[in-house]
């Protein structure tokens, strides 16, 4: 069996949307440099229910790094300290004896706070409501193949989809921009055949709701782009910038 | 479709308009510097520049207006989108670090805000000072002109004004650090081969400015005013 060591966990407990919360300390000494960030966290719930209080809520479902659910900020970073990864795939070995850690939710106007950590993010949905699909029927299997699409495009258009819309980018943004969600999903959908017929539309719905959801600005800061998991470039915030400019200029000339 | 106007006023539009007026700016500060470097020229060739420019006629007024149009506005966006922060986070985190990598959250970025309202505030004293600065009226190839030369020299014999000077221009470097490469992103330029020179050179830009800016200042302070570089 592996050795095990003790972390010191400030971790933010909040018991409603409207309460205030505040941050209670945990030590945990059955930590082992083998377990995942949210497996020490079921271990640490484990404990706290064996003593009668109520355990720590996280969201998480995969633990796998693909559905974008394990939103933590740890000591101040978005999923952690490791580059291209989610809360769920850093693991205690980054971490030795002794370590204090700080957990707080993703915070942003646009993601309150539901429980502990757990935070609302459909306002992500609501962006992607807004525009983020394609309006026609796009086939079968098969039919993939009757429109001929650039090897490149696809490509590109592949590490714009990888995004799984956990929401670091806003949370990790000092202004809490949702541009580079917003901007992928845009850099997605608008450079495929079956998305461009509705590029302008999509592009202008998507920023003004992106906008409404109380996201606040873009100061080119880059943050969002070293704390996404899947490594989206804020080349996309610039696409949506040139493509949400083009929609005006051409929307005040029709 | 939103109007061009509105499309100007959401945060995109924003961001556009903060990049074109930087750039004017940039522009600006470019050749407000190659003009202050005719103070070591020919001994009346600042006086003659000033003489020129002032007596640019309309299209001073122009310049001017243009100028004063794109410092309020981009200081009026940048002031805004720091407002706007606080409203987008209402609860702040009680610890946050950068995660490095390709982040360019650096000091320069950070400061953007303070550096920037210094700045403005910094042109109101700088302009009080030259623009409107009493000077000697001089004869200057058979016309009057303002000796502005000999204003230079002895403003920045006050210790108040050649550190000051000096540490405004170690911060309009800064602002530039981020300002420089961010301009390039807000207008819409996407990551590729350049990227990384296109940072790099503003960052090179950046120091330059500063650099170029406060040496004059600081010679003139040390050097006295009969300075060989200066002299009549």
């Amino acid at each position: 069996m592996a050795d095990t060591f003790t972390v010191h966990l400030k971790i933010w407990r909040q018991e409603g949307p409207n309460e205030p919360g505040e941050l209670v300390d945990y030590t945990l000494d059955k930590v082992n440099e083998h377990m995942s960030f949210l497996e020490m966290l079921d271990v640490l719930n484990e404990e706290i229910v064996k003593e009668g209080g109520v355990p720590i809520e996280f969201d998480y479902d995969c633990r796998e790094g693909i559905c974008g659910s394990c939103n933590l900020m740890i000591n101040g970073q978005a999923h952690g300290p490791k580059a291209m990864t989610c809360s769920c795939q850093l693991h205690m070995r980054n971490y030795s004896d002794g370590d204090t850690i700080v957990i707080e939710p993703f915070r942003a106007k646009g993601f309150p706070v539901i429980k502990d950590l757990v935070v609302d993010r459909s306002a992500f949905d609501r962006i992607i409501e807004a525009g983020g699909y394609v309006s026609v029927k796009t086939g079968s299997a098969p039919d993939a193949n009757s429109i001929p699409v650039d090897k490149s495009v696809a490509d590109t258009a592949f590490d714009y989809a990888t995004c799984i819309g956990c929401g670091a980018c806003v949370a990790a943004c000092p202004n809490s921009s949702a541009s580079l969600f917003t901007g992928a999903k845009l850099a997605h959908l608008n450079r495929l055949p079956q998305g461009e017929p509705e590029r302008a539309e999509r592009t202008v719905a998507m920023v003004e709701q992106m906008e409404e959801e109380g996201f606040g600005d873009c100061s080119n800061y880059a943050e969002c782009e070293a704390v996404c998991p899947k490594g989206i470039s804020i080349s996309a915030i610039a696409e949506m910038r040139r493509n949400y400019m083009k929609a005006a200029l051409k929307g005040s000339e029709a | 479709m939103p109007s061009f106007l509105d499309a100007l006023k959401s945060q995109v539009g924003r961001k556009i308009l903060t990049g074109i007026t930087g750039v004017g700016l940039i522009l600006f500060i470019i050749f407000h510097l190659i003009g202050n470097l005719t103070l070591f020229g020919d001994p009346q060739a600042f006086n003659e520049y000033t003489y020129a420019l002032e007596n640019l006629g309309f299209i001073l007024y122009v310049l001017e207006a243009g100028l004063a149009v794109a410092f309020l506005l981009h200081a009026y966006i940048g002031i805004s989108i720091w407002w706007n922060r606080r409203k987008a986070r209402p609860q702040g985190y009680k610890k946050y670090q950068s995660k490095g990598g390709s982040s360019h959250q650096t000091w320069a970025a950070k400061s953007m805000i303070f550096t920037g309202i210094v700045l403005l505030v910094f042109l109101v004293i700088h302009i009080d000072t030259f623009k409107f600065g009493a000077t000697e009226t001089i004869m200057l190839n058979g016309h009057e002109a303002r000796d502005l030369k000999s204003l230079v020299i002895a403003t920045f014999q006050q210790p108040i004004y050649a550190f000051g000077y000096t540490v405004v221009m170690i911060l309009l470097g800064l602002h530039l650090g981020h300002g420089f490469w961010s301009a390039f992103t807000s207008l819409t330029m996407k990551h590729n081969e350049y990227s990384a020179l296109i940072y790099t050179v503003g960052i090179i830009f950046a120091i330059l400015m500063a650099v170029g800016f406060l040496f004059i200042p600081l010679y003139i302070y040390f050097a006295g005013p009969d300075a060989a570089l200066i002299s009549y």
